[in-house]
Parts: C-alpha cells; structure tokens; sequence
C-alpha cells in the first residue's frame, strides 16, 4: 500500500478550496460552487470509510504512516493513524458535507468564501488528528484558527467580533505555551517525532511543566471550566455551519490531544495532576449544568451543555481505564453527532422565525412534526438516554470513574440528572405547551436537505446506541495498549 | 589588486552614485533614466556581490579593518535587493506627489553604500563612517516630502535624536579604544580585559546607539512619528533596508570583540528584545494610523530578530537573520499593500481607511489577510517558521523567560492585526480606490503574499541558506 491516503484526506480539501477560489463567484456560480464543495468533501469521507475498512484493529500500532524530510534535520511530515485517532477522522470527513448542504438555508451572502473557509478547516482539522509528530500537530492545531476566525467574524451574529476576537485572543494565548513544550521537548530529546517519543519517553523532571504547558492549550480549546467563557460566545455568535465544525470537531482536537499527548508523553505528570483534572471536570459538569438551565438562548443553553459533556469527557480520560478513555472517545464521537444535530435544529427554526430565544417558541410540535420527532430524538441523546450514543459514552465514562474515584463517579452521576433536566425542560418549553405566539403558524416543516442532514446524524446516533461494537473494536487494542504502555512508564518512572 | 577585487561592490556602487549624480546635474529632465539606472545599479551591485564574495572563505582587508564573509555577502546581497524593491514600487507613490526627482534614487544608493560599509566593517571607524553615511542620506529622505510640514518635521526629529545617539555611539567607540588601544575587533577582542568595567561602559554606550538605529526600546521614541511623517516609501525603506545593516553590525560587534563578555552584553539584549517586544505589541493596540501602527510593529519584530541574537550562540544569530529576512518579506506585502489604498491622487493611512475592503478589492485585502496573519505568526505562514526558529534557539539555552515572555507578547500583538483584518473584512465597505497601480507593486503585493503562503512547503532553503553563516 503505498498510496499515500492521509496526505490525500488532508489535501483534498484544500484542492478543492483552491478550485473554488479560481470559478468565479457570481451568483450562477454559486451553485457550482456547492457542488464542487460538496463533491469534495463527499470523495473525502468515502476515502475516510476506505481508510476504515483497511484499517487493522488487532494492532495498536501506527498504520498508513507517511514520512518524509520537511525541514531538514529538524521535523519530519509525519502522519498515521491508530485506533484513537480513525474516528476522529471519520467524525470530520463526515461532518464537513453535512454542514456543507446545510449552507443551502443559513449563508446569504459570500458562499464560496464560506465554502472556501470550511474546506480549508476540513484539511487543518484532519491534520490534527493524523499529525505523528509535534511540530506538525501544532502547525495543524493553531492553523485552524485562521478559517474559524474569519467564519465567525465574517457570517456571524450581531456580536461576531467580540466573540471572534475572544475565540482567536483564549485559543493562542493557550497554545503558545505548547510551542514553548514542544520546542523544550525537541532540546530534550532530539526530535518532535511523537512515536520515537513514545518509546524514549520523557525525563520525569520535566514532565510536570511541560504537562501544564499543553495542558494550558487543551484545557483552552476543550474548553474546561473556567477557560470556558469563549465557548458560549462564539457558538452563539457562529453561523450554524460553524457552531457545527466547532462543537463536532474542534472541541475534539483538545480530548484527542489528551489522550495522545498528555497521557501517551507524561504519563508521571499525568498522575500528579489527575486530582486537579478530577476537579475541574465535575465543576464543568455541575456548574455548567446549572448554567444551562438558566440560558434564555437556545444556542448558549446548547453551548453550556457542550462544556458539562466535554467535562465528562476529561473525567473519563484521566481514570486511565480502559472503560474510561473509551467512553471518552465514544462520548466524543457522540457528542459530535448529537451537538452538531443540536445547533442544526437550532439553525432550523432560527432561519424560518429569526430568533434563538426559548420564549419565542412553545407550541410547535403540531406546526412542524418531522421537526419535533428529531429533535426529541438528540434531545434524548444529548441526555443519554439508553439506546442512544450519548448513553454508552457516558455509562462507560462513570463506570471507568468508579473503578478509580468513588466519590467523582457520584458526583458525575449526579450531573446527568441535571443534564436531563435543562435538555428536557429546553425541549418542552420550545416543542410543546400552548401556542402563543402566532408567528409561528407560518414556519414550514423539514425541507429535503434538512431532513436528510438530520437523518444522516440520526442514523449513526441511534446505530451506535443500539450497537457500539464498531467503535469499540476500532479503539479497543490502542487503548488498552496506551493504558499498559501509561502504567509500565509509571512503573519504570521515565 | 586582489584586495580592490574583494571590495569591488562598494567601489561600483559610489563610482555610479557619483556619475548618476553628474548625470543628474547636467540633463535636464532625467528622473527616470536615473532611477532606471539606479535599479540597474542595484541589481548588478548584488551580482557582483553574489560572484566575488559568496563563495568567499573569510578575508580581512585593509589592515584588517574590513571583513569580508558570507553574513557579510548575503546580508549585503538582502540589503541590495531589498532596496531595489523598495525603489521600483516607490515611483507612483512619488510621482502622485510629484517629488520624483534624481536625488531619490542616488539618496537611496547612498545610504546602501553607507550600509555596505556597516555590514563590512571589522573595525569601530569603519563601522562608523558607514553608519554616518546611511543615516546623513536617510535625513534627507525623511524630509524629501518637504512642502509637508510632517515630513519636514519627520527629517529634523530623526537628525536631532539620530546625532544624540551616534554622540553616545561615538563615545562608546572612544571608551573601547581607550580601554584596548585599538579599534579593530579582532585586536579588541585579545586585548580583552574583562574585569574592566570602563569596556562595559564602551559597549552599553554603543549598543544604546545601535539600538537607536534598529528601534529597539527603550530607544524607539523617533519610530513612530518618523515613520507617520516620512512619504510612505520612505517609511517602507526605513522599517527593512537600515535594519538589516543594523542587525549584522549587532552581530559582528558583539560576537567578534566582545564574545568573552557575553555575560555582560547578554542581559542588555534579552532587555532589549523583552521591552520591545511587549512595547511594540502593547503600543500598537491604540493606533490609528496606519503608519505608525507599522512602525510599533516593526518595534516588537526587531524585539524578535534581537531574541535570537541575545541567545549566544550560531543557531540564534541564523535564526534572526532568518527572522528579518522573513519580515523583509512580509513588511514589502504589507507596504504594497498600503501603497495600493489610493484614490484621486490621495493616500490613504488611517486604519479605518480599510473599512469593507474585502468587498471592494477582494484579492487586497485577502493578501493583506495572509500578510497580516503572518506578521501575527499564525502557523502555516511564513511568519510562524521566523518566529519558531527564534525560539527555537532561545529555548535551546534554556532563556525560558524570554521564550514565554515572547511568545505570550505575540498574542497581544495579534490583537492588533486581528482588529485590521476585523476592519477589512466585517465593517462595511467604502468607496473604492483606484487600480492602476503599475506593475511593479502589483509584482511585490503577489510575490510576497505567495511566498509568505507557500514557505511551509519549502521551508529547508532558507535554513540552507543561513546555516553557513559561522561566527562564533
């Protein structure tokens, strides 16, 4: 095999926003355009599920690794893939098309720019998943501010630039301490290959700082509590395109980066500061739990709702068991699915009445049916109702917690009865109760595109719910090899 | 005849400036022809460069007073280049004003040859003969817009602040001499007592006035109103070709003679490198100028370019000549960039001036989007590879403290780039500027954008390029 799949599924994205930057842009065009897009970022998921069927679960070694000379003497392109990373991938080559066909109802003005924007986001966010080495991974990580600076300034609401700026200003400021890591690291081992990293491991004087250092960064982008202001802004602010790729995908580079970095590279740091992540995670899950219980927004009551599953996400990692981090990654894969199919059906009603506000809506479920019964669905998913996504990541998350801390499962435990609450009180102050506001007898059911949008997010939603296995046999070895390699480290204390 | 073969750049270089200046003086009406030539003047000054000296093992000339090595070669041939672009994308710009006259180009030519004699200089009256020649020219190009009273005043700020600092510079080289007995670098450097503290006195002296010449702070206070009042061109050759002379001569004098002391000049740069980079980011924030925004953030990135100086070590010295050799790059998209934004015979340079550019002129303001996100040093631009090699050799020494400081001042900066691509791109739109700009500009804007977009793919080059530059 030595068709270099990886380096396709990064630059075919990028190929394609190439080639829309050079058709013109007139309005005919534009609807050329969203072909091209979406033809694109089609071939790439149909490249992606390739990658999946060839792909070997029993190893948790790196596969379709691609090396060459980049900067001589310095970094290496390197890519590959394990089971941790694969469906991250498939996440995004996924996700992209569907937020591509929803443009169709949201974006006005400027669309091949827009397309031009999220294609390019498609190549970065796909570098970061595959990236096997560091200098790499933080080329791919921060490049992606770039597009989703100019998504949320440019197509935004009415506070886009406060929320862009906020967005871009918290993302660096993290980030730049990992360069100040990475760059450490290189002087302390002579390269930035993750995988030669892996094996050589990293003196365990430095480990603590270098662990807060890309802590800093992913506790930014994941986002935990407190860092998490940015999140709310800039979701509301967002097209709903963009509220899409940044729930679905860019939330996830930081729980990636997680598994990948803090505990493949820091293993004794890891330990030390398992206490301090503990904490931050069950504030996360309460505190913002509360938090979106009092939202008057459905997209900020969404976008809390996004930082409480990111903190249960954090939780599970750090149990380093093996049912923890795979719930994680299944949490995160769900969470994908169900907060973009969320923010989707937020950016539904909001293009038929213009207006996010819970109060607007009440009533509904007569009007727009086929609506209703979708969204009830990743309403139930979002809480974790058993048969959904959202339960086994979370089931699997706890359990994991209570193996390793008693006292953090409880607490967690209790943080989905909360959830439950804001999503189902959401759900029935916006879908059922007495039709007021007459408005809204005008608002037209689920046209073809948003019906299949959600559909396809339904699917997979209710299939994993129903039956994990295929995750779970994706990510299964390279967990359970990451947890034996965490604990000999610790043993050997390297 | 050997020595006179070595040295032939410079003589090339002031024999034409003298028979463009006659030439000048006795035909009427030949500002073009002279800039023409000048530009010819340059390119092959650059090739004569290129052929007699890069190549070259390390030669001393001339009593030893004059040096000729590759940092010498390839900074002369950048600086060379540098002010060739500069000239060719000034002409619109000074024929709108109608200052397109002889004394432009020659004035330019001057200063490069004054700057040539920098780079080469291994000795402390070379050094600053080259300096007073560069900065008598650049006097008078500050002040070449002289029916403005900002530009005049630009002239007469610069010549009063720029004489007080060569007057400590001078100082500085009187105390050395005093000390060692010698203004030469290599014999400074083995008459080197180092428990002098009166040498410690000589080089703070002179690092005050070489920071004066590349505006590092706390010796920045002339950048900003020199550079607003100064014609846009001008400015352009101010914030790339001088700093480039500037930063070689920081380099050769503080690792040639005064490599033992680098405990005490250390600590003077790593201030110097801190304080502009946060001044220059900080400061920047509350500009609405165009003009003078370039000039604070020019301030932070010459904080930069010093960061990999005050390392110690080759890697740092690379590394900043990679750093300003990028900046060069950005800094001319950037000028193009400004010099574009012109309507009815009038520039424009206040930073709302840029409201709903991308709607006006789409492809400005994405090359100006590129540019901007570079000079911020956002990965994959070629701004984020400058920075990253600087701190690469920062870190290498295990200066932490810099190396943060540095990098958490580049998320300040980014503030103020972010908020002109917020003006382009989400305020709403203006009237549109011309766009016949000519060739030339249009050549530089594209050029320098495509470079800065495609340096990640071909980032070896450059490092190949620098890595034979061997100091210490």
């Amino acid at each position: 095999m030595n068709f270099p799949i990886l380096s396709s599924l990064i630059l075919l994205p990028s190929i394609g926003a190439l080639f829309l930057f050079f058709t013109k842009s007139d309005k005919k065009n534009n609807f050329t355009g969203k072909y091209v897009a979406l033809f694109t970022s089609a071939v790439n998921f149909f490249l992606s599920i390739y990658l999946w069927i060839l792909f070997d679960p029993t190893t948790s070694e790196f596969q379709f690794v691609e090396e060459r000379i980049w900067i001589k003497d310095l970094i290496n392109y390197k890519v590959g893939v394990d089971g941790i990373s694969i469906l991250f991938i498939l996440l995004t080559t996924f996700i992209t098309p569907l937020c591509i066909i929803s443009v169709n109802n949201s974006i006005k003005e400027r669309l091949s720019e827009f397309l031009i924007a999220v294609l390019i986001m498609e190549s970065f966010m796909i570098g970061v998943f595959c990236s096997l080495d560091l200098v790499i991974f933080y080329l791919f990580f921060e490049a992606g501010l770039i597009p989703m600076f100019l998504i949320i300034g440019i197509w935004g609401g009415a506070r886009r630039v406060y929320s862009a700026f906020k967005f871009f200003l918290y993302t660096l400021l993290g980030s730049v301490l990992m360069l100040v890591a990475i760059i450490t690291i290189y002087w302390l081992n002579g390269t930035t290959d993750v995988v030669e990293l892996y094996n050589s491991g990293i003196d365990i004087k430095y480990q603590n700082l270098l662990w807060l250092a890309f802590f800093s960064s992913f506790a930014v982008k994941t986002p935990m509590w407190p860092v998490h202001t940015w999140l709310p802004d800039a979701h509301v602010e967002a097209p709903t395109a963009g509220s899409v790729l940044l729930a679905a995908i860019l939330l996830k580079m930081a729980g990636y980066g997680f598994i990948r970095f803090s505990l493949g590279l820091f293993p004794a740091a890891s330990e030390i500061f398992t206490p301090l992540i503990y904490t931050l995670s069950v504030i996360a899950i309460i505190f913002t739990s509360f938090i979106a219980l009092m939202q008057e927004d459905m997209k900020k009551l969404i976008a809390y709702s996004s930082v409480a599953h990111m903190g249960y996400v954090t939780l599970g990692i750090f149990t380093i068991q093996q049912q923890g981090i795979e719930g994680s990654i299944i949490q995160m894969i769900s969470h994908g699915l169900v907060s973009a199919a969320l923010f989707l059906c937020v950016g539904v009603v909001y293009d038929r009445m213009h207006s996010r506000l819970i109060n607007t809506y009440g009533g509904i479920v007569s009007i727009i049916p086929k609506y209703s019964i979708l969204f009830m669905l990743f309403t139930l998913a979002a809480l974790g109702l058993p048969g959904t996504s959202g339960f086994v990541g979370e089931f699997l998350i706890l359990m994991g917690a209570f193996k390793d801390n008693f006292l953090v499962a409880v607490i967690a435990s209790l943080g989905v009865i909360i959830g439950a609450a804001y999503m189902l009180w959401l759900y029935k102050r916006v879908v059922f109760g007495k039709l007021i506001n007459t408005d809204l007898k005008q608002m037209f059911d689920l046209n073809r595109s948003e019906l299949f949008i959600l559909s396809c997010l339904a699917v997979p939603t209710l299939f994993f719910g129903f039956y994990p296995d295929p995750l779970i046999n994706t990510i299964e070895v390279s967990i359970s090899d990451l947890i034996d390699q965490y604990n000999f480290k610790l043993a050997s204390k390297t | 005849m050997e020595n006179l073969q070595l040295v032939l750049p410079e003589i090339f270089l002031s024999l034409s400036i003298m028979f463009l200046l006659i030439l000048g003086v006795f035909k009427k009406n030949s500002s073009r022809l002279v800039q023409s030539l000048s530009l010819a003047v340059l390119i092959v000054t650059a090739v004569i460069t290129f052929n007699e000296t890069i190549g070259i093992i390390e030669t001393k000339l001339f009593n030893n007073s004059i040096i000729i090595d590759y940092l010498s070669s390839l900074m002369k041939i950048i600086t060379l280049l540098a002010a060739f672009l500069v000239l060719i994308i000034s002409s619109n710009y000074l024929k709108t004003f109608q200052i397109f006259k002889i004394e432009y180009p020659i004035l330019i030519l001057s200063s490069v040859l004054g700057m040539m004699v920098m780079i080469n200089s291994n000795d402390l009256i070379v050094f600053y003969m080259g300096l007073e020649l560069q900065s008598l020219a650049l006097y008078v190009l500050a002040t070449f817009n002289r029916d403005q009273i900002k530009s005049s005043e630009a002239g007469l700020k610069y010549f009063v602040l720029s004489a007080l600092s060569s007057g400590l510079l001078l100082y500085g080289c009187s105390l050395i001499y005093g000390f060692t007995g010698s203004t030469n670098f290599n014999v400074i450097a083995d008459q080197l007592n180092s428990n002098e503290y009166a040498l410690t006195f000589g080089i703070v002296f002179i690092l005050v006035g070489l920071a004066f010449k590349i505006s590092a702070v706390p010796f920045h206070m002339w950048a900003p109103d020199v550079y607003e009042g100064s014609p846009t061109s001008v400015t352009l050759f101010f914030t790339m070709v001088p700093k480039i002379a500037a930063l070689t001569v920081f380099i050769r004098f503080l690792y040639v003679p005064f490599l033992n002391l680098i405990d005490q000049w250390q600590m003077i740069l790593i201030f110097l490198s801190i304080a502009s980079m946060l001044f220059g980011a900080i400061a920047a924030i509350g500009q609405t100028n165009l003009k003078r925004l370039v000039a604070y953030s020019s301030i932070g990135h010459v904080g930069y370019a010093l960061a990999g100086v005050a390392a110690g070590t080759n890697d740092g010295i690379q590394s900043s000549v990679i750093y300003i050799t990028i900046y060069i790059i950005m800094n001319l998209g950037l000028f193009s960039c400004l010099l574009m934004l012109k309507r009815d015979n009038n520039y424009y340079e206040k930073i709302d001036d840029l409201s709903g550019l991308s709607k006006n002129h789409p492809m400005l303001a994405l090359s100006l989007l590129i540019i901007l996100f570079s000079l911020a040093g956002i990965p994959p631009l070629a701004g984020f590879f400058a920075k990253f090699y600087v701190f690469k050799a920062v870190i290498e020494q295990s200066m932490y403290f810099l190396a943060i400081v540095g990098l958490l001042s580049t998320v300040v900066a980014a503030f103020y780039y972010l908020r002109l691509i917020k003006i382009m791109y989400f305020d709403e739109q203006k009237e549109k500027y011309d766009t016949d700009h000519g060739f030339w500009l249009k050549f530089s804007l594209t050029a320098s954008t495509l470079l800065i977009l495609i340096y990640f793919i071909f980032p070896s080059q450059l490092i190949e390029v620098v890595s034979r530059i061997n100091i210490i």
